[in-house]
């Protein structure tokens, strides 16, 4: 299996605008990674730069440790899944399969082995003499896969391959092609603008925005500790709530909204550039408070909309002009233009600055949520 | 931004000039043929009409002498050619309107969505699929003047037969009918083609704000098929100047000449009075009649075409 | 109204499906007809009896010229298509520089009426030695712009992916076109082909001018020839020829028709 790595990496097509800016990764041998992010941000074009579909405008791309900027995509020994799976209309699902070894000239008794053992995997079998246009959406999105993984290409590169798919066929895709993924060994290359897909498929994700990287890590840490307001937007459903704070330097806290402070740690102040930071929480730390005092953060809210989704209730409303949700476990019986008094979690919080957008505050209790998952 | 500016350039302009080199040649191999073809049989021959055109030649159409603008200071001069323009003029003005116009008409007709409308769609289209020749040999018994039809027709109810295709009066509008009639199969079939297209959610919502059959026709259908009227007009038209199959087999270009369209002019002179050079000068006329056309119909039509 | 448009409508297409069919229906009543039948001015023929077919392949070798326009259209059609797809192909999938301006000489390639350059096409037919033969029949309409654009408009609803698997696949660029573009597009090589068949089929004025004898003339001027011969004395054995003409197009037409419909649409809009 190879390793890929990408060397301060430009693309431009017209020569002014850089559509991906100075990208530096090495993806790992045999690592499912994740390229995540809005729709333009240059994402398909880098993983595309990787197939060699697009030309490298600068920078350095290695495969398995040799340059490979100019190689033609066919000798990048890799295979690709397309968001609308390019399966050949005219041809059966086995040709479609074992189109790759077609190419190669592999002797057509070993094409037909490997396609039936790929087919059983994938369980394909009885489809084979179809035609892509008589099987369903994740039938399709099953051919492509086989046709990618039958040339037993050490990397695979994905572009979007679920998008197409209905919400109950992509959960049960993101499993099965995560497990084939371990299975195989391969390193895989995945492209999405689905959190929820970077979230849970990738052994490391990688953000971009118009077209830089905004962070990289395992999906966990990047969800717990966001490297900036537009991860920690980008990232989690609903997105961290985020508001503005200024710093008081006699006082060592930040107030929000003229009501609420949060003490903080005189060092970390001589981080801060000016006076304002950016104040982030995530739904599920903001809880209802028990007694209305000035220490735990409370403050009282009108709620404007709710959604009890079965195990968690998703409460909406308005603080500091801007959209705030919670999320709380279980099932919660408020009404809608009800006054509740909530608290932020100050163990939770996560502040950046607001003139370089930097993490200057992680929150404090990502131990304690670990532990918490390791016990469920 | 980016510290190596030069180096992004460098590398930039090698990738391109390889790939430019290995995109151009097998361009070159795919467009070869054509190329080959079109110069051999279009290109070359236009410009060696335009040569000809200067010049007055032998049986073999070798070019003898140059006379300069003489070919076409006589043709526009001798009175033949006049009325070979008129009568093409005229012929345009009778087939173009009128066979798009019916054709419309039966589109219109066989997109109703009533049972065995599929059998009036292949009738219609069935003139498509009749030669020029065998067309113009059935029209012209039709027009015979005593065994046709319609000289039969007239005696039948009393009146005096016509000399359909006899009289200069009457000869250009029977060549008329023969060529809208053989027309209306491939027009149909494109204009059926252009209502098929139209999205059906416009006459649904049409229908629901309470919109009847003609205020559909004025405000949806005939908007909606413009860009495939507007290609049906250009193709007509084009066709019209090129008759000469229909002229050659019911009239020979008579009586009187009053038939004679310019195809079938260049025709005569060329190789029945072996008049190359003057032939060419109406070919050139020819030419340009169609590049005319077709960049006004560009210029004009264009823009008044909704295109979806 | 609700009730009334069906009737109406059924009306207008049973009027009209007679008077655009009446001359092929004439013509196929004639051709049964004697010349004493004519005379009389019948329109319903007395008997359907073949003589009047049999006097028309004795008079003229209409099998032989039938054989020659069926070898001619075959032969255009199939080079059209491969000519037209291959310049086609280029203008989709190859990335080359000045693509924009050739596509622009391609399509002004339309506005040159064919008759304006048939006096040095004739000559050079004659120079060639290609006077009754058949490549002076076929080659000279083997590379027609419009079949470039059509297919061309076919060819760019390929997916893009498609090209690009192939790429990451190894698939040489001939390969490509040849196992998945070809494959892909049978529908408009469908609309093209019988498109090339018909006009060639009816091809008038150029077999006209390069045929001077029996070998290679196709059967458009044989019906011309007819006629000439028959005209005062037989038209039921004129009319015959010319059913026996189109009835090969006719059955192409009335397979073809939606498809043929579909795919000039196509080109003619996009």
């Amino acid at each position: 299996m190879y390793s890929v790595e990408l060397i301060n990496v430009d693309k431009t097509y017209d020569n002014k605008q850089l559509v991906v800016k100075d990208v530096n990764i090495t993806i790992q041998s045999g690592e499912f990674f994740v390229l995540v992010g809005p729709s333009g941000c240059g994402k398909s074009t880098l993983l595309r730069m990787i197939a060699g579909l697009e030309g490298i405008s600068a920078g350095t791309l290695r495969i398995d440790g040799k340059k490979a900027n100019h190689l033609p995509p066919s000798k990048r020994e890799l295979s690709m899944v397309f968001q609308n799976y390019a399966l050949y209309p005219h041809m059966t699902v086995e040709d479609n399969i074992t189109f790759g070894l077609d190419v190669k000239k592999i002797r057509k008794k070993e094409q037909r082995k490997k396609c039936n053992d790929i087919a059983e995997m994938l369980g394909l079998t009885e489809y084979l003499k179809r035609k892509p246009r008589h099987l369903s959406g994740g039938q399709r999105q099953r051919v492509a896969l086989a046709r990618a993984i039958i040339t037993n290409s050490p990397i695979c590169l994905m572009d979007e391959p679920l998008s197409n798919l209905d919400a109950k066929l992509r959960a049960h895709m993101r499993a099965e092609i995560r497990e084939l993924q371990r299975k195989l060994g391969i390193t895989l290359i995945y492209v999405t603008h689905d959190q929820v897909e970077a979230m849970t498929m990738g052994d490391r994700i990688m953000v971009l925005n118009e077209g830089e990287i905004q962070q990289v890590g395992k999906p966990i840490d990047v969800y717990n500790s966001p490297a900036n307001p537009f991860v920690a937007k980008f990232i989690g459903s609903p997105p961290m709530n985020l508001t503005t704070g200024l710093v008081n330097r006699e006082k060592h806290h930040i107030t929000l909204q003229d009501q609420l402070s949060i003490p903080i740690d005189p060092m970390v102040l001589n981080n801060i550039e000016n006076n304002k930071v950016i104040v982030g929480i995530r739904p599920e730390n903001i809880e209802i408070s028990s007694a209305n005092s000035q220490a735990n953060l409370s403050f009282e809210v009108k709620i404007d909309h709710l959604e009890i989704l079965g195990t968690e209730t998703l409460i909406k409303f308005k603080w500091n002009n801007s959209d705030w949700y919670a999320k709380w476990h279980g099932q919660w019986n408020i009404d809608v233009g009800q006054s509740l008094q909530l608290q932020l979690d100050k163990d939770s919080l996560c502040i950046y600055d607001e003139h370089t957008e930097k993490l200057i505050v992680k929150p404090s209790n990502i131990q304690k949520q670990n532990v918490r998952e390791g016990i469920i | 931004m980016k510290n190596a500016t030069a180096f992004q350039e460098k590398t930039l302009t090698q990738i391109d000039t390889k790939w430019r080199f290995v995109h151009w040649r097998s361009a070159i191999l795919y467009l070869l043929p054509s190329m080959i073809l079109f110069s051999v049989f279009l290109f070359y021959p236009l410009g060696k009409t335009l040569y000809l055109s200067f010049f007055l030649t032998d049986q073999q159409g070798v070019a003898n002498v140059f006379v300069g603008w003489e070919n076409y200071q006589y043709i526009l001069q001798a009175e033949s050619f006049h009325k070979s323009i008129k009568a093409t003029l005229l012929f345009v003005l009778y087939t173009v309107p009128t066979g798009i116009l019916i054709s419309l008409f039966l589109a219109l007709l066989a997109n109703e969505k009533l049972k065995g409308v599929g059998f009036f769609r292949t009738i219609y289209s069935s003139t498509m699929g009749v030669s020029v020749a065998a067309s113009a040999v059935v029209w012209l018994f039709i027009f015979h003047p005593s065994m046709g039809i319609l000289n039969q027709l007239i005696a039948s109810v009393g009146g005096t037969s016509i000399d359909w295709l006899l009289h200069p009066d009457w000869a250009l509008v029977s060549v008329a009918v023969t060529t809208i009639w053989m027309n209306i199969g491939f027009s149909f079939l494109i204009i059926l083609g252009g209502l098929q297209n139209v999205d059906e959610h416009l006459y649904e919502s049409a229908k629901i704000s309470g919109a009847g059959y003609f205020y559909q026709l004025r405000r949806i259908t005939i908007p909606m098929l413009s860009p495939t009227l507007f290609f049906v007009v250009t193709v007509s038209l084009i066709n019209a100047f090129q008759t000469f199959g229909q002229v050659d087999i019911l009239t020979q270009g008579g009586p009187s000449e009053s038939t004679n369209l310019i195809v079938y002019s260049i025709y005569r002179e060329a190789f029945v009075n072996y008049q190359f050079g003057t032939a060419s000068a109406q070919s050139i006329f020819l030419f340009l009649c169609i590049l005319i056309v077709t960049i006004l119909q560009f210029k004009f039509g264009e823009r008044k075409v909704h295109y979806q | 109204m609700r009730v009334f448009r069906p009737i109406i409508t059924y009306v207008l297409l049973i009027i009209t499906a007679i008077i655009v069919f009446f001359p092929l229906v004439y013509a196929f009543f004639i051709s049964f007809m004697s010349g004493s039948e004519l005379l009389q001015g019948k329109f319903i023929p007395e008997s359907f009896h073949l003589d009047n077919y049999k006097k028309a392949f004795e008079r003229l070798p209409l099998a032989h010229y039938l054989w020659n326009s069926f070898f001619i259209s075959t032969v255009v059609m199939l080079g059209q298509l491969l000519v037209s797809a291959l310049a086609a192909f280029a203008f989709v999938f190859i990335p080359f520089k000045g693509r924009n301006i050739v596509f622009f000489i391609f399509i002004s390639t339309m506005m040159i009426p064919w008759e304006a350059t048939m006096i040095p096409n004739f000559i050079t037919i004659q120079q060639l030695d290609w006077i009754n033969s058949y490549q002076g029949l076929t080659i000279p309409f083997f590379a027609i712009a419009f079949g470039t654009f059509l297919l061309r408009q076919h060819f760019l609803t390929i997916p893009k992916e498609l090209k690009e698997a192939s790429d990451i696949a190894g698939l040489r660029s001939f390969k490509f076109f040849w196992k998945v573009v070809i494959p892909y597009s049978r529908t408009s090589f469908v609309t093209l082909g019988a498109y090339g068949f018909l006009t060639t089929w009816n091809m008038y004025l150029w077999p006209l001018l390069v045929t001077n004898n029996d070998d290679v003339r196709p059967v458009q001027i044989g019906l011309k020839q007819l006629q000439t011969q028959e005209m005062a004395t037989d038209w039921g054995v004129v009319m015959a020829g010319v059913i026996i003409v189109i009835i090969p197009t006719l059955i192409l037409l009335f397979l073809g028709q939606k498809q043929l419909q579909k795919g000039l649409a196509q080109g003619a809009l996009k």
